[in-house]
């Protein structure tokens, strides 16, 4: 792999930027591999990295049905925090947190990640209160988080409307100031192109249409381009996780619906953090570019369309509004949907299955994409070593049966 | 934007006007005490999340206020059908371009005779 570097730029455009080398390789499948990753999003490829690097398994196949960071990757509106209420999500998401810190250092790669802070507003007095409970369980979790009053929120974003006189006047908020935005697709790319010099095999266009099972066992997956085997195969599918389950022959706690994102034309800077609201529904960022980028809630319905209802947007662009009545003539340029798998307790799901050597990851719902190398990690040790990371056992399929849930929905079943 | 058909008001209305509220046709157990963890949880938590024709239960939260039934393409996001409580969809994924009509009065006539007063899982 050619080390990105200054040095290696100023070098490069001696000769117009035309020799750069290719960031992976486009092998054709061969018929064996140690593990297989069914899905390459940021989650597999970052699942695939890891194997490779912290275990030794470099005879990795990633499996991709269409392109790279091609779903939900690609689609988010990229706010990494780790500010959840229960132990047990904290733990995964402020260890994901913490590998985010050193990510592009790591890969080599600039992921772009910005630590500019996320507001979670607070709108009604048991908001405050929530608020209170969330910021106290992280700080003994040793997360960063402060509880603002609305005077403090207006310091951090003048443009936001804090007066008593709005609708949903502002009381205050959370604040962690290590939370912030990193770029999506570096993120998956930046993944691919490390796991590849490591000696992986990123297939795409290969789209799984079986497994192959014998006595409860997987030993390989069907594809469009031949069947491939493996003895340990981890699905990374998020929208598609069920139709691999059924594939499979078994039901996972899931639905599919889509999630809309939406971004503005682009403004000078005017926004320098992330904000979010439960109780109006949305949250707001500013990209470099300075596009806004804005996104609120699910879809009601389940859908695989990759695209979301109108009434969605109208209710979304209204609690934007709401807060920053700025906004109200900012013109929209682009909308498009994901199709998140949201689980009963809004916790994913890192997981053996019924089926001996099949992994499932999936289940992250609306907010996947801050945990990309906090799931990639637990999950590739699960691969290697056959049994769950202590990070990922409390997320088994067994606690739906068991009843020990995580229930996440204060910090996670909204706003992401 | 749906265009919903609802069958006990008999108008199409604006998705706004109503609520979908997930997989249809699962019946409660029986008996709740005497279930397993294991069928306990099925009932609750798993759910069918098909690619394709789904049987969904809606709500016609700010008309009627009456749950019905919706048969939906998930991809193409078609509705096929929407049936009032208690009947069965004449689009199945077993029948994407519908069941036959003889088919569809025998049921009719063999859910009469058995006096169905609650919804029944998908016979398909």
């Amino acid at each position: 792999m050619q080390r990105y570097s200054g040095f290696g730029l100023a070098k490069h455009a001696l000769s117009h930027h035309e020799n750069w080398e290719r960031q992976w390789r486009n092998p054709t499948p061969k018929k064996q591999y140690d593990v297989i990753i069914v899905g390459g999003g940021g989650h597999g490829l970052a699942t695939a990295y890891y194997l490779a690097k912290e275990h030794g398994i470099t005879n990795v196949a990633v499996v991709e049905k269409g392109w790279l960071g091609g779903g939900n990757t690609a689609r988010n509106t990229t706010i990494v925090r780790s500010n959840y209420l229960w132990d047990e999500s904290a733990a995964l998401y402020e260890h994901a947190m913490k590998l985010w810190e050193g990510l592009s250092q790591d890969l080599n790669y600039n992921v772009m990640f910005s630590q500019r802070g996320v507001l979670n507003l607070g709108h009604t007095l048991q908001d405050m209160r929530d608020i209170q409970r969330r910021v106290n369980a992280n700080r003994l979790n040793g997360i960063d988080g402060e509880v603002l009053d609305a005077k403090g929120v207006q310091e951090i974003v003048p443009i936001m409307d804090c007066s008593k006189n709005a609708r949903y006047p502002v009381l205050g908020a959370s604040w962690q100031p290590r939370a912030g935005v990193a770029r999506h697709d570096a993120v998956a790319w930046g993944y691919a192109r490390a796991a590849d010099a490591l000696g992986v095999d990123l297939l795409q266009n290969t789209e799984v249409t079986g497994f192959k099972i014998r006595d409860g066992r997987v030993y390989g997956v069907h594809t469009n381009r031949g069947d491939i085997e493996a003895k340990t195969v981890g699905c990374v599918a998020a929208g598609n996780s069920g139709v691999l389950a059924k594939m499979a022959g078994f039901r996972l706690p899931l639905e599919s619906h889509p999630l809309q994102a939406l971004v503005s034309e682009p403004l000078k800077p005017v926004l320098d953090t992330v904000v979010m609201s439960n109780h109006v529904h949305g949250y707001i960022s500013q990209t470099d570019k300075g596009d806004l980028v804005i996104g609120a809630g699910i879809d009601g319905y389940n859908g695989y369309g990759q695209r979301g209802s109108y009434p969605t947007v109208e209710h979304t662009l209204q609690a934007i509004v709401e807060m920053f009545p700025i906004f109200s003539r900012v013109r929209m340029n682009r909308q498009w949907g994901g199709i998140v798998d949201t689980c009963p307790d809004a916790c994913p799901i890192l997981s053996a299955t019924p089926v001996k050597g099949l992994y499932f990851n999936c289940g992250w719902g609306t907010g996947g994409f801050k945990a990309t190398p906090g799931s990639g990690h637990v999950f590739a040790w699960t691969l290697a070593k056959n049994q769950a990371h202590p990070l990922a056992a409390p997320f088994s399929i067994d606690r739906f049966h068991s009843g020990a849930l995580v229930d996440e929905h204060g910090a996670a079943g909204v706003a992401h | 934007m749906f265009h919903i058909y609802c069958p006990y008001c008999e108008e199409y209305r604006e998705e706004e006007e109503f609520h979908p509220k997930g997989q249809a046709h699962i019946a409660r157990p029986a008996d709740p005490e005497a279930c397993t963890d294991e069928q306990w949880g099925d009932y609750l938590f798993f759910r069918d999340n098909p690619r394709g024709i789904h049987h969904e239960l809606w709500v016609h939260a700010v008309g009627c206020r009456k749950f019905f039934n919706i048969t939906r393409n998930t991809v193409s996001y078609e509705i096929l059908e929407t049936y009032k409580m208690g009947e069965q969809p004449r689009f199945t994924a077993e029948y994407p371009e519908g069941k036959p009509d003889e088919q569809v009065a025998a049921e009719k006539v063999a859910a009469e005779a058995a006096g169905v007063e609650r919804q029944e899982g998908v016979k398909a």
